[in-house]
């Protein structure tokens, strides 16, 4: 099947039964655990009855807090899936030695590789990091939802379009075999003349209007709906952090989107923008991906710099240690990350003034960079610090991600990437940062707002024992790829005639392994938590001493958040408010207008992977019918009045009221 | 942003008073749609990102003609000037179109915007006429990186007019529908920078790719 050109009929486009993978034993048995499992799932749903509460209590949602919390489902769903072809790597590396070709056959291999990269960036780290903006931005500035609540479902269902558009590249003809940016001409028809590379571009397409979509959303969010007193710098944080987040997507995705579509352009109408004939230049499409993807590298771990600002105040005891220089250093990254993106290819030959240009201002990156740990470690100094799991995932990524930045300034010295780049050493660096950076931040942001999103804290023992397989266990997987890299091995690799590597991979299969016990024990942690959560239960709305504003609302916070807009008079207004001694109005509600649910955008995102479907197997008429229907679809919205509802004072009354009653023993203690 | 009144902090204090100036008792519902101008303002900004991308590619492809033809071979200047005031006046009656929101005459509303939406569609009918006899002398988008280019910079802000052809024909139905409604009112707002927009990038595209091009 590889590389062979597919027959074409009106009816089914390039599908036939030939594409469906049933000579690959992997791929079998993984479709038939896949198919149980969800099977199970689906049986379980309709036996329980939950189809009717999940269409309408989670499906169709508007609210913000409940949007973030599917986000964040959606990302540890696809993160097992990125997880495990992470596994099947370290396998296939460990035993491809002396002649032996591994369990993976060649096309395969670089279908996994690829999948890999694209799942854990747009699949995984964006779902986190959109989930948590959504979920806690809105609190944090003591709004009631976004300004578009229902363009904020739409954002969320269109990127699980895309993440099922690459589980479904799994089952019916394959995914690209490109490498996770997909550079032409490999990924020209020429050279790729499968699904792969449309599977690749519609869902990447489809995902990306989404989170531009999201983006905008976020943007206008914190600009018009903070509360009153909230001035930019009385803004927490990792609002912050996610404002500049935002920017940073609207002003670069669409970048991605046009080259996309170039490429797709290429590949469906056979221009010529990347080819290597008429006037076309490959190395084009290298610079604008790469224009998108050093600001996507920011995108990732800014709001996660919002998050352990928040963790490290918070269990310090503090208030944020230099938070103005905090807020610019955040402004200065996101200015800089635009003019950087040519270190990722110093060996273009554009040139040494050139290349000296990109490395210096990527050096000057990480001067606003220390800053931010500076600032975290002079909260940490004088502080009372409580060692609880949110801090503990930080402490680790301020020394893991200490390393990355390092090995990261390595590589921004031009002549010193020439050696390096391509190697074991880059995928290294980049999983140092991105793993110590984001992946760990999430895990520390999930146990730290778990509590404000269902009510009850995590159970801790299982907590540890996942962060003590993780971080270990990352080391134990990626110093061995440091040491091979320097040595000159080289990234992508299936198998290898130097046998004097064996151990190294090795010892990273084993933590690949350790880090597999990690993310059981995170699983774990859920289902006792989930078990235990009457013993676990958060009565107060702030179990950790919160300084900002969602700790001031009860946990999980109605659907309107807060029956009254708190009026804000510094930086950490919780904080402040405890301080004063406010006490919380408990008479005098008002009606409370909310945004109604609506099922548009299950629609319009389902119609769109059809749209994507079609694109992919080059089936016309299913394509141009889905295009037909999303357009349809979208302007009978327009026509839909209906678009919010009131809450009764009386049922915010009855809310707020049992919520006095809560807060009564914890008061009187 | 509001001023807010001085806190009572040192106790002895009126709770009732410190409660008073933490939250919000008075509040009233916040009118709809009062972000929307600013979210639009921002989705322009992202879609102008595309085109600037496709201003980029022009730009360093735009000289690769692959022993093709090029701009001067191509370009008919008298018919991109006639499409060019297709456009413009499509502006003109669009601002016209406004101005009769804010005399509050639907009718008139309704009439200067199919006004608008038959110059567009005969910018969109120009254009098509113009590709079509490129692809006739074999000036296709296979061509050329040039040629691709080309096509696809002035192709996407067509679909663009397109699109909008599609929205002014919506609007008129919702405004006979429902008349000036506050979200009527705010819809006209966004069409009206969308359209102007569109306006904008073809000064651009007709100044960077017709003109420029002709002087090849």
């Amino acid at each position: 099947m590889p590389n062979s050109v597919p027959s074409w009929s009106p009816l089914l486009g390039r599908l036939s039964l030939d594409v469906l993978p049933l000579h690959e034993p992997i791929i079998l048995v993984t479709f038939a655990v896949v198919a149980l499992a969800g099977g199970a799932l689906l049986a379980a749903v309709t036996w329980f009855r939950l189809w009717g509460y999940l269409w309408s209590e989670w499906f169709t949602s508007v609210d913000h807090k409940k949007i973030g919390v599917m986000y964040m489902v959606l990302g540890l769903v696809m993160f097992l899936r990125g997880f495990a072809d992470a596994l099947l790597m370290r396998v296939q590396q460990a035993v491809g030695f002396n002649g032996n070709e591994g369990f993976l056959p060649a096309h395969h291999y670089d279908q996994v590789f690829t999948a890999h990269g694209v799942i854990m960036i747009f699949f995984v780290a964006m779902p986190f990091v959109t989930g948590l903006m959504n979920f806690v931005v809105p609190l944090q500035i003591g709004a009631r939802d976004v300004s578009f609540p229902f363009l904020n479902n739409l954002s969320f269902w269109l990127t699980a379009s895309g993440a099922a558009l690459v589980m479904v590249s799994l089952f019916v003809g394959e995914f690209a075999a490109t490498g996770w940016l997909a550079y032409p001409p490999l990924s020209g028809l020429g050279y790729s003349p499968g699904v792969g590379v449309d599977y690749y571009i519609w869902a990447l397409q489809i995902a990306g209007v989404g989170t531009t979509l999201s983006g905008i959303n976020l943007i206008v969010t914190i600009v018009k709906l903070r509360a009153p007193g909230m001035t930019m710098m009385r803004m927490p944080v990792f609002v912050w952090t996610a404002l500049c987040t935002n920017v940073l997507i609207v002003a670069s995705f669409p970048v991605l989107t046009a080259v996309l579509a170039l490429l797709s352009l290429d590949r469906y109408v056979g221009t010529d923008f990347f080819t290597n004939d008429f006037g076309g230049s490959p190395m084009m499409y290298v610079n604008l991906i790469w224009i998108w993807g050093h600001p996507e590298v920011y995108i990732l771990i800014l709001p996660i710099f919002g998050v352990f600002s928040e963790i490290t105040a918070t269990f310090s005891g503090k208030r944020l240690f230099g938070y103005a220089s905090m807020v610019y250093a955040t402004v200065v990254i996101t200015v800089l990350s635009y003019v950087v993106w040519l270190h990722h290819f110093f060996t273009m030959g554009s040139g040494a003034s050139v290349n000296s240009f990109f490395g210096i201002t990527t050096m000057v990156i990480s001067i606003p960079t220390g800053a931010k740990l500076f600032n975290w470690l002079f909260t940490m100094y004088h502080g009372r610090i409580r060692y609880e799991l949110p801090m503990m995932w930080t402490v680790a990524f301020m020394l893991t991600f200490v390393i990355g930045g390092m090995t990261g300034v390595m590589l921004a010295v031009p002549p010193a990437d020439f050696v390096l780049h391509n190697s074991l050493f880059l995928v290294a660096h980049f999983h140092n940062v991105i793993i110590g950076g984001v992946v760990f931040g999430t895990f520390a942001a999930i146990n730290y707002w778990w509590p404000k999103a269902f009510g009850f804290r995590l159970e801790p023992f299982w907590g540890k024992v996942s962060f003590w397989c993780w971080v270990p266990g990352f080391w134990l997987a990626f110093a061995p790829l440091y040491v091979m890299g320097l040595m000159g091995v080289t990234r992508r690799m299936r198998v290898f005639d130097d046998g004097s590597l064996q151990p190294y991979f090795i010892v990273a299969a084993l933590g690949a392994g350790l880090i597999a016990c990690g993310i059981g024990a995170m699983l774990v942690q859920f289902g006792v938590s989930i078990a235990r959560r009457e013993s676990l239960r958060d009565e107060t709305g702030d179990p950790w001493g919160g300084r900002t504003l969602e700790w001031a609302t009860s946990s999980p916070p109605p659907a309107y958040n807060f029956a009254f807009t708190p009026l804000v008079h510094d930086l950490d207004a919780w904080d402040d408010m405890q301080r004063k001694g406010v006490a919380r109005p408990v008479a005098g509600f008002r009606d409370i207008a909310m945004p109604l649910n609506t099922g548009t955008g299950v629609v319009l995102a389902a119609i769109s992977t059809v749209f994507g479907f079609g694109m992919i197997w080059h089936i016309w008429w299913l394509a141009g019918t889905g295009l037909t229907g999303i357009v349809v679809t979208a302007i009978v919205h327009t026509f839909n009045g209906r678009r919010t509802h009131h809450i009764a004072a009386a049922e915010v009354a009855m809310i707020e009221t049992a919520r006095t009653r809560q807060l009564a023993p914890a008061t009187g203690a | 942003m509001t001023t807010l009144p001085l806190t009572p902090y040192n106790p002895p204090y009126d709770a009732a008073a410190l409660t008073a100036t933490h939250y919000d008792l008075n509040e009233a519902d916040h009118p709809e749609g009062g972000s929307t101008l600013l979210g639009f303002w921002i989705y322009l900004m992202s879609d102008c990102l595309i085109f600037a991308m496709l201003f980029a590619v022009y730009g360093v492809l735009g000289g690769n003609f692959a022993a093709g033809p090029g701009p001067r071979d191509l370009f008919d200047l008298p018919l991109v000037a006639l499409n060019t005031a297709m456009l413009l006046g499509s502006s003109l009656t669009y601002g016209l179109a406004m101005i009769a929101m804010q005399r509050g005459h639907v009718r008139g509303v309704q009439g200067w915007l199919i006004a608008t939406a038959l110059f567009g569609a005969g910018f969109v009918a120009i254009e098509l006429s113009e590709f079509a006899h490129l692809i006739a002398l074999g000036a296709t988008p296979q061509r050329s990186a040039f040629l691709s280019s080309f096509f696809t910079l002035v192709g996407t802000h067509g679909l663009h007019v397109t699109f909008g052809l599609v929205w002014l024909a919506v609007l008129v139905v919702q405004l006979a529908q429902t008349g000036l409604t506050a979200a009527n009112q705010r819809r006209l707002l966004c069409l009206s920078l969308f359209w102007h927009f569109l306006d904008v990038v073809w000064v651009c595209v007709f100044s960077v790719v017709y003109l420029m091009g002709s002087l090849r």
